[in-house]
């Protein structure tokens, strides 16, 4: 009910269960009655907990390096640059601009409020559940963690326990560098995320699968608790006849192969013509060989997958359709080869479940027209990629269907720019983050309006009992388009 | 229920919605409806709420109207393509955020306000591009009716249809798969919305209630607070989510405020309030039964009269009230105002910061100093200073709450953003495919060194731009003369090695 007390408030005496049966209860109290001390509001507060993460990834870069080789075969290179260089950006973004994202936002005024003082205050929401993946371990455990707490969140993090490696870092070192009454990192598989979620948080973010998306939303809804899912699904990627193959061929091989495929921006699956297909699978050959030599295998610069499940999934997936490129794969090490299919039809597991691995699927289409009505079929991805010299082409594509971001031309280097906003919508995920929309995310939107103090006079008008006369006056005087209520 | 929702999905799907001048024509009808058929709205609202014709127009038709007129001026700004700053790596493509509709929206309207809380969010959901569902609440039945006969008559059948139906209608819709839904209401039902939104991952806003505190401080005006306060709670017989719902003050403004609230209904209302044109009625039974059971126990200071068979209610004031008592658990929705005395300001802090967040959150006081400490100190929905409910009507405001009284907001550009995706969009050419050797493996450390350098942002503009003149001067050459590319990008990238080792 509205007007009880809520749990976990300084006065209560705790949660529902007792501590010893609850392996969170502890903590989440801890850090409840850290925010609702005050402690996180300040901005010196907040830009220390930032110069902290910072100061985190700057100290132990090669201990993140080596666990997310040991993680997902990450090589230097990658890591720097799909892990390290992006919670770097995401910080000192943060850092550079946190006084002004905490300032209050002035709204416009109408002529019943021209006196007053009208603005939009961003708080922090309290407690933050921050659940993150295992293909980005870092980036994204980091991202959102940037963003609660620059709007003066108090946080848990639960990384995933499928990148061990990371995991144990992230667990270890990571709260050495920031307040520990205000953040804590969790450990445990599907069973105690189940029991954390029980918990009441004021905002939870995840990034996973819809599937679990669909559950970690249901838990919110007991609490009210407000969400942003960042999920995934198939994201397909058009290769219009009017285009150079080799380039095309380049930017998708490349895309879909990085970090092993495990990306949820990646092209899923090609949809092009016949001829295009014809031109476009030796190129995409070409250009696997040229990134990862005769024998994909041995180089450095292609990872492995993350675990036997997945392995066996995937290794499910290379007898859908007929293998043109690769479709080789190891048990022992984890390896699936860069794979092009062809072939391959909508009722394939191939074209059912995201695939999230190295294999490329092609589907044939044969117009621009066809290759709309088949993404509008199915579910909204997370990204939708359009590849054509023609710029028409691409718009059409790009007005003509939904997705959770766009891309021409081009892989997913979006991520790279924190001027837009990054998630997905449909089944592909609810809300967004990165740059100031992280803030914006875990931040509550106040509106509050200060109104004058003298001049009743002028507000007699809106009080009964009203005449005749201030009938007509207000009526006329609120015909504006600015003016609602009386 | 399943075939009217696959009937606009349809009709979404095939784009009709699209075009702005669709969507003004939409608006457009629905501001001739308001203006047609006002006679049988206020007719209705009346009917539902005992409302004077005048205050279900001040009350509702004017925010309608308010909001289609601005929703009409800004449309073409709000739907374009807004661009976004781009780095280093993407300086040559073109990035911007698309807004876009999201498909089919559920409102589920509510009854205190039952025309403008399901057209509010109606212009919204028309203005962003969508196909909607309205479901009004059936407990303000007479509107309810009114809306599925007028909205299909100005409305394009195809996109816009009414559900009409109690619970378990509501019940039935919520299994159908939207792509937004705005419930206003409950927090219990509230909870129900969002758990069957969750089976489709269906983002919603919904809109809530709680107990809104209203803190009086010693160094006020207390004639206009008084005056404000009863304004607030007593507009629409107390049935508004944003009404004070309870006063805090010390203990020696009680009597105070007890006699500044009663004149101020007396100026109102009059003598006999019953016979107020401009007072309403409880919606029903339910309700009222439910209101007078807050009072058991209560030291009544003013008020109290009741009349069942008109569902009538007086402006009532308690003192003295208990916090442990049943009209300081639920959210009275009535005209009934408990004043609670607490010690001073930072005592009504933490009452509030015990409860759970309100939807508005009001304080009187001339210490800006004080009223700063307050918001600083608590959480709300929203907030009015030295007034309520007035934040509702600035639509540049966010309307909507925050932890159990909601979550989400809407009013002007806000409804277009909650029910628009906007989409990111990064636009490149298949040219200048050289630039991108640098990301392709085989890697090296050179080429980590490259990606920290066009990534991290540390460069200042003059640099920049002379970077980015000899860049573009670069390119040109090299789209000219292809042939010599291997050479020209060699080049450049001496080039640039030079201006990296030159940045600090």
């Amino acid at each position: 009910m509205s007007g009880t007390k809520r749990p976990g408030s300084a006065k209560h005496p705790g949660s529902e269960s007792t501590p010893g049966m609850d392996p969170f209860a502890d903590t989440l109290q801890r850090l409840r009655e850290a925010f609702v001390s005050g402690r996180t509001r300040p901005a010196k507060f907040r830009a220390a907990q930032l110069k902290g993460l910072s100061l985190f990834l700057q100290e132990n870069k090669q201990l993140l390096q080596e666990a997310l080789a040991q993680d997902l075969y990450k090589t230097a290179f990658h890591s720097e640059v799909s892990e390290l260089i992006l919670c770097q950006n995401q910080v000192d973004f943060a850092l550079r601009n946190l006084h002004t994202w905490m300032k209050d936002e002035p709204g416009a005024k109408n002529l019943m409020t021209q006196l007053d003082s009208v603005f939009i205050r961003k708080e922090p929401f309290g407690l933050v559940l921050i659940l993150s993946p295992w293909n980005y371990p870092l980036n994204l455990s980091l991202g959102p963690l940037v963003g609660a707490l620059a709007a003066g969140n108090c946080v848990v993090l639960k990384p995933s326990e499928i990148s061990k490696s990371t995991m144990k870092v992230l667990a270890k070192v990571l709260p050495r560098y920031l307040d520990q009454s205000c953040f804590a990192v969790v450990l445990g598989g599907p069973e105690e995320t189940g029991r954390l979620l029980e918990h009441k948080f004021d905002y939870i973010f995840f990034t996973g699968s819809p599937r679990v998306g669909k559950i970690v939303m249901a838990a919110a809804a007991k609490h009210l608790t407000p969400v942003t899912l960042e999920l995934g699904g198939k994201n397909p990627c058009y290769v219009d006849d009017n285009c150079d193959p080799q380039t095309v061929a380049n930017r998708v091989a490349f895309f879909r192969c990085f970090n092993t495929g495990q990306t949820c921006v990646a092209p899923d699956y090609v949809l092009c013509s016949p001829e295009m297909q014809a031109k476009l699978v030796p190129a995409l050959q070409s250009a696997i060989t040229r990134f990862y030599g005769n024998d994909p295998q041995r180089s450095p610069d292609l990872g492995r997958i993350i675990s036997q499940k997945h392995f066996q999934r995937l290794r499910g997936l290379l007898s859908c359709g007929r293998v043109v490129i690769g479709g080789q794969s190891d048990e022992s090490d984890l390896y699936i080869a860069p794979t092009v299919l062809v072939d391959v039809k909508e009722t394939e597991p191939v074209m059912q479940e995201e695939i999230f691995g190295p294999i490329l699927p092609i589907v044939n289409v044969r117009s621009l027209d066809q290759a709309i009505d088949f993404i509008n079929r199915r579910e909204k991805p997370l990204a939708l990629y359009a590849f054509s010299n023609s710029s028409q082409a691409v718009k059409q594509m790009l007005d003509r269907t939904s997705s959770g971001n766009f891309a021409g031309n081009q892989g997913f280097t979006f991520l790279t720019l924190t001027s837009l906003p990054f998630g997905g919508v449909g089944q592909s995920g609810m809300g967004r983050y990165h740059g100031k929309f992280s803030f914006d995310t875990f931040s509550h939107h106040r509106a509050c309006l200060l109104s004058h103090p003298g001049l009743e006079m002028l507000n007699n008008i809106r009080y009964p009992p009203y005449s005749d006369f201030e009938q007509k006056l207000i009526t006329w005087a609120l015909g504006s388009h600015s003016c609602t209520l009386l | 229920m399943e075939r009217e929702v696959q009937r606009v999905r349809a009709t979404f799907g095939s784009g009709r919605s699209r075009p702005l001048t669709f969507r003004r024509r939409q608006l457009e009808a629905l501001r001739v409806m308001v203006q047609e058929r006002e006679k049988d709205i206020l007719a209705a609202i009346g009917a539902d709420l005992s409302k004077s014709e005048f205050n279900a127009y001040s009350q509702e038709v004017i925010t309608v109207l308010g909001e289609i007129d601005l929703m009409l001026e800004k449309l073409p700004e709000w739907a374009a393509a807004k661009p976004a700053q781009r780095n280093l790596l993407t300086m040559l493509d073109e990035a911007y955020i698309q807004p876009e509709p999201l498909g089919v929206v559920l409102i589920i309207g509510a009854w205190n306000y039952p025309f403008a809380l399901t057209i509010q969010p109606l212009i919204g959901a028309i203005a962003a591009g969508n196909a909607v569902i309205i479901k009004p609440s059936e407990v303000s039945e007479n509107t309810a009716k009114l809306l599925a006969k007028l909205l299909p008559q100005y409305l394009d059948q195809d996109l816009y249809a009414v559900v009409t139906g109690g619970v378990e209608e509501t019940t039935e819709l919520l299994k159908q798969r939207f792509d937004h839904i705005l419930y206003t209401g409950n927090t219990t039902v509230g909870k129900i919305v969002m758990q069957a939104a969750a089976k489709h991952l269906t983002p919603v806003t919904l809109e809530l209630g709680g107990k809104s505190p209203c803190y009086v401080d010693r160094d006020c005006d207390l004639d206009v607070a008084c005056r404000r306060i009863a304004w607030g709670k007593f507009m629409n017989c107390g049935q508004t989510c944003i009404a004070p719902d309870y006063v805090l003050c010390e203990p020696s403004l009680q009597d105070l405020i007890v006699q500044k609230v009663q004149e101020a209904v007396k100026g109102f209302y009059g003598e006999n309030v019953k016979e107020s044109p401009d007072y309403e009625r409880i919606v029903n039974l339910r309700h009222f039964k439910r209101i007078q059971s807050l009072l058991e126990g209560q030291k009544i200071a003013f008020g109290g009269e009741m009349d069942e068979a008109t569902r009538y209610i007086a402006p009532t004031i308690l003192t003295d009230v208990d916090p442990g008592t049943k009209v300081m658990q639920e959210e009275i929705f009535g005209p009934i105002l408990p004043i609670v005395p607490v010690k001073n300001a930072d005592e009504a802090i933490q009452f509030i910061n015990e409860r759970e967040k309100p939807l508005a959150f009001y304080v009187f006081s001339h210490n800006s100093k004080l009223i700063k400490r307050m918001i600083d100190g608590t959480s709300s929905g929203g907030v009015t200073g030295n007034d309520v409910i007035m934040h509702f009507t600035l639509s540049s405001l966010p309307f909507g709450g925050v932890g159990s009284s909601g979550m989400g907001a809407y009013h002007g550009k806000h409804s277009f953003d909650t029910f628009s995706h906007q989409r990111p969009c990064l636009l490149k050419t298949l040219k200048r495919e050289g630039m991108n050797q640098l990301r392709y493996p085989p890697n090296s450390q050179s080429k980590v060194d490259w990606a920290k350098f066009f990534m991290l942002k540390r460069f200042n503009k003059e640099r920049l731009c002379l970077l980015l003149l000899t860049l573009l001067g670069v390119l040109a050459a090299v789209l000219i003369k292809r042939y010599q590319a291997v050479l020209r990008t060699k080049a450049l990238l001496i080039f640039l090695a030079v201006h990296r080792r030159a940045i600090p």
